[in-house]
């Protein structure tokens, strides 16, 4: 009867009992909002000219979700094509980001056409675009991206921290391009033979690239990140930009 | 003491515990097939060795020697799949000239999953074993946990749905020899294109009675090297130095025994690398 | 006597515990979706020549219990615009109703409904992705087959995360990995879509649906199928795989030494 009537306090802490016991730890299901698509994108800039390129693989842990989704978008076009676009934005990282954010600058730049009168010239646009990123501080649109129009390039973090620069790799295969470009844009590392001893030795300057040049170290940075990067393949969209405005040109590259 | 050494454990234990990481093992990721026919069987793997994300070796071997009939296709770690293969391969061996017979494949198949269930799975390898004795043909699976597969048409590693999907629309029960190395080499190829894990070329390996097993190393090769547009030899000269010393071979004669080989043909030992020329 | 009416007839505390009242609790965070519940199986689809096949099998599964075994997860949207919904049941037949109330607006309105399958597709990504964005998913993974704004065959996917792609051919769930190679080896990328007729397509789909039956646990042998063409939609809805071969488990014996 005692026991009953202690029925309210029944609570915790019977000895007798076929209960679990409740200390283990409250499994939690937590949805992630990110995913990881996958490729790679590569921007040099020469004295007249800019070029950016990505591969098109879009990959899903071990699968690959298509062999043609392009990554390096035209911003501003006068019609769904994009042509007449004077500026160029690859997002690589989680893809839906991506397609939300070029969609955002697009509207942006077509807007500010409508209002002014003129284009939206390249340096106003790469500060709006650090604005849009550090406008969700505290749910960043994932990974690297960067873009450029009209011989200039500028690179940013998920954030908005960005920085105008001649030549930049980003994502799955960022680690392995970027050195290559370093020796290869920068000649860093590379002296000029004979041209002294020791410390006297000097280091190969680095000059403006001539367009063959650009598209030729892109092309070759791709095929190695191809051979070394199991996300990296498929296609390569190779985008350049000039005064005379865009072009746009595919080539396979290796498809395991 | 034979077996593991386990006198890290505790120490390692407590590293993790602080954060650091445990060492990566490569290739994970990994397409390798079997299939029986009616005289004998073949096993087919792709050579892609991973390291997370990175291709660790463009064209390495997955196909392992355990006796002259029975051969082995390893995914997982690819550590425990060399030794755990060549254990067994010696274990075959002294076990073949203890009783005077020819190894059978369920031998090395029970001799498996026995090493790896002591193991309860710490030992990631993951095997297609297959041979031909003088019980007839054999196919299996074995599982890191030591549970075991008999079926005539099996595949594992990361590409194991990929090339099963060609086993389960193409196979058929009566293939021959021809048809079984070219359908274990479309199920491989259905891995090399579809999984990340998997790629580069195709290994086979036939076992059929009464002839010698072939082992067709890079029968096919789907993805060539993508040749490179500009030339990246670097003139004499270009790297810097701060001082140099000369040693001549008459000097290094006086420490080693140096043997000269003429400059041409292929001398290197082993397997040739592709190289940049 | 037991002068508790509201503990009579249940287990006995001391024996089991005290009652679990905290499903009850109103209070603490509020939470969402973070797994899915009933749920469905792959979806696949191929291009051909003048249109689109889009399939899925008519189960729907609560963990590994075969739950319903007629459900209907492709949906029609206007006159040649088909969904088919792989993932979270309660999820399709929320973004169903969406759908069916967008359909009825765009029937009442002057033009009538000229939505195609592309503007359905750019529509349903925004959802998921304003829902992923709130932390809120639907959980989701679909395809959207028919055609675009020129008339050309289209099919393109989107998920929980809003992520989305096209191609020729797309499967979702474990259809991506077993249909997809297939597919692929089928009508690999030189062959163009107008090579491809629709009889081809839809053997290719039921080839498809027969190898997941055989490998996929959460799956069954009945399935819909949609043929997607200017003429209209051509939705089966209570298919049966045939053909199936089970020739190879004659011989299976055992996992190993067995004989018999």
């Amino acid at each position: 009867m005692t026991m009953l009537l202690n029925h309210a306090s029944h609570g915790d802490g019977i000895g007798y009992s076929f209960a679990q016991p409740t200390a283990a730890p409250v499994q939690q299901h937590s949805f992630y909002p990110y995913t990881d698509n996958g490729g790679s994108t590569l921007g040099i800039t020469g004295s007249d000219f800019a070029i950016l390129a990505g591969d098109t693989r879009s990959t899903s842990g071990y699968n690959i979700n298509s062999r043609m989704a392009p990554k390096v978008f035209k911003i501003g076009g006068d019609d769904e094509t994009g042509e007449g676009a004077q500026i160029v934005l690859s997002v690589v990282g989680f893809a839906a980001d991506g397609n939300a954010l070029k969609e955002r600058l697009d509207n942006i730049v077509k807007m500010y056409k409508y209002k002014h009168g003129k284009p939206m010239s390249v340096s106003a646009c790469a500060q709006r675009l650090s604005t849009i990123l550090y406008e969700k501080r505290f749910f960043p649109i994932t990974y690297t991206r960067f873009w450029e129009g009209k011989g200039a390039l500028y690179s940013y973090d998920p954030v908005g921290s960005y920085e105008r620069e001649q030549c930049r790799a980003a994502g799955a295969a960022s680690s392995l391009i970027t050195p290559f470009l370093d020796n290869q844009v920068n000649f860093k590392n590379q002296y000029v033979p004979g041209s002294g001893e020791g410390h006297a030795l000097e280091p190969k300057k680095a000059e403006p690239l001539s367009r063959s040049t650009a598209e030729g170290l892109v092309r070759d940075a791709f095929t190695s990140a191809v051979e070394r990067h199991i996300e990296v393949g498929d296609y390569l969209q190779l985008v350049t930009i000039t005064k005379d405005g865009i072009e746009e040109a595919f080539q396979p590259l290796k498809k395991d | 003491m034979p077996g593991f050494d386990f006198s890290n454990y505790n120490r390692n234990a407590a590293l993790h515990a602080k954060g650091v990481p445990l060492p990566k093992a490569t290739s994970t990721g990994t397409t390798i097939v079997g299939c029986i026919y009616d005289k004998g069987v073949v096993i087919a793997a792709d050579t892609r060795a991973t390291v997370g994300p990175i291709v660790a070796d463009k064209n390495c071997e997955k196909l392992h020697y355990i006796a002259p009939k029975i051969w082995c296709a390893g995914a997982g770690t690819a550590a425990d799949t060399e030794f755990t293969t060549a254990l067994i391969s010696s274990n075959i061996e002294l076990h073949s000239l203890s009783t005077g017979r020819d190894p059978r494949v369920i031998t090395c198949m029970t001799m498996l999953k026995q090493h790896l269930f002591r193991y309860q799975g710490h030992i990631g390898a993951y095997l297609v074993v297959a041979g031909v004795d003088p019980t007839g043909v054999g196919l299996y699976t074995v599982h890191a946990h030591g549970s075991t597969d008999k079926l005539p048409y099996v595949t594992m590693g990361s590409g194991s749905l990929a090339a099963m999907s060609v086993f389960e629309s193409t196979w058929q029960p009566d293939l021959d020899r021809e048809g079984a190395i070219s359908l274990c080499a479309e199920a491989i190829k259905a891995g090399i294109f579809n999984d990340l894990g998997s790629g580069s070329n195709v290994d086979v390996c036939v076992i059929e009675k009464d002839k010698p097993t072939q082992l067709l190393r890079n029968y096919e090769k789907p993805n060539p090297r993508g040749e490179k547009e500009r030339n990246y030899r670097f003139p004499k000269g270009t790297t810097a130095w701060l001082n140099q010393r000369v040693i001549s071979k008459e000097d290094m004669k006086k420490y080693v025994t140096i043997e000269t080989l003429s400059g041409d043909g292929n001398l290197a030992v082993g397997e040739q690398m592709d190289v940049d020329v | 006597m037991d002068h508790f009416p509201g503990t009579w007839g249940r287990p006995r505390n001391d024996v089991y515990g005290a009652y679990d009242h905290s499903y009850l609790h109103t209070t603490g965070p509020k939470t969402h979706t973070s797994s899915p519940a009933v749920t469905g199986t792959s979806v696949i689809g191929v291009k051909f020549n003048g249109g689109v096949v889009l399939a899925t099998d008519n189960l729907a599964s609560y963990g590994s219990l075969a739950r319903f075994t007629d459900v209907k997860r492709l949906r029609t949207f206007g006159e040649n615009a088909v969904v088919g919904f792989g993932g979270d049941v309660s999820d399709m037949q929320y973004i169903d109703r969406l759908l069916e109330s967008m359909d009825i607006r765009e029937n009442y309105s002057s033009h009538g409904n000229m939505l195609n399958a592309k503007n359905l597709h750019t529509y349903l990504a925004k959802v998921f992705y304003k829902r992923r964005s709130e932390f809120n998913p639907l959980w989701n993974h679909v395809l959207v087959a028919g055609f675009d704004g020129e008339g050309k065959p289209f099919l393109s996917s989107a998920d929980l995360l809003g992520t989305t792609f096209s191609g020729p051919h797309l499967a979702t769930g474990f259809g991506a990995h077993l249909a997809v190679p297939i597919l692929r080896r089928l009508f690999p990328e030189e062959r163009p879509i107008e090579d491809i007729s629709k009889e081809e397509a839809v053997s290719a789909l039921k080839d498809c649906l027969k190898v997941l039956f055989y490998r996929d646990a959460r799956s069954i042998d009945k399935y819909s199928i949609a043929v997607i063409t200017k003429d209209g939609i051509d939705l089966k809805e209570d298919e049966q795989i045939e053909n199936q071969s089970w020739a190879f488990a004659e011989r299976i014996k055992g996992y190993g030494a067995q004989t018999k």
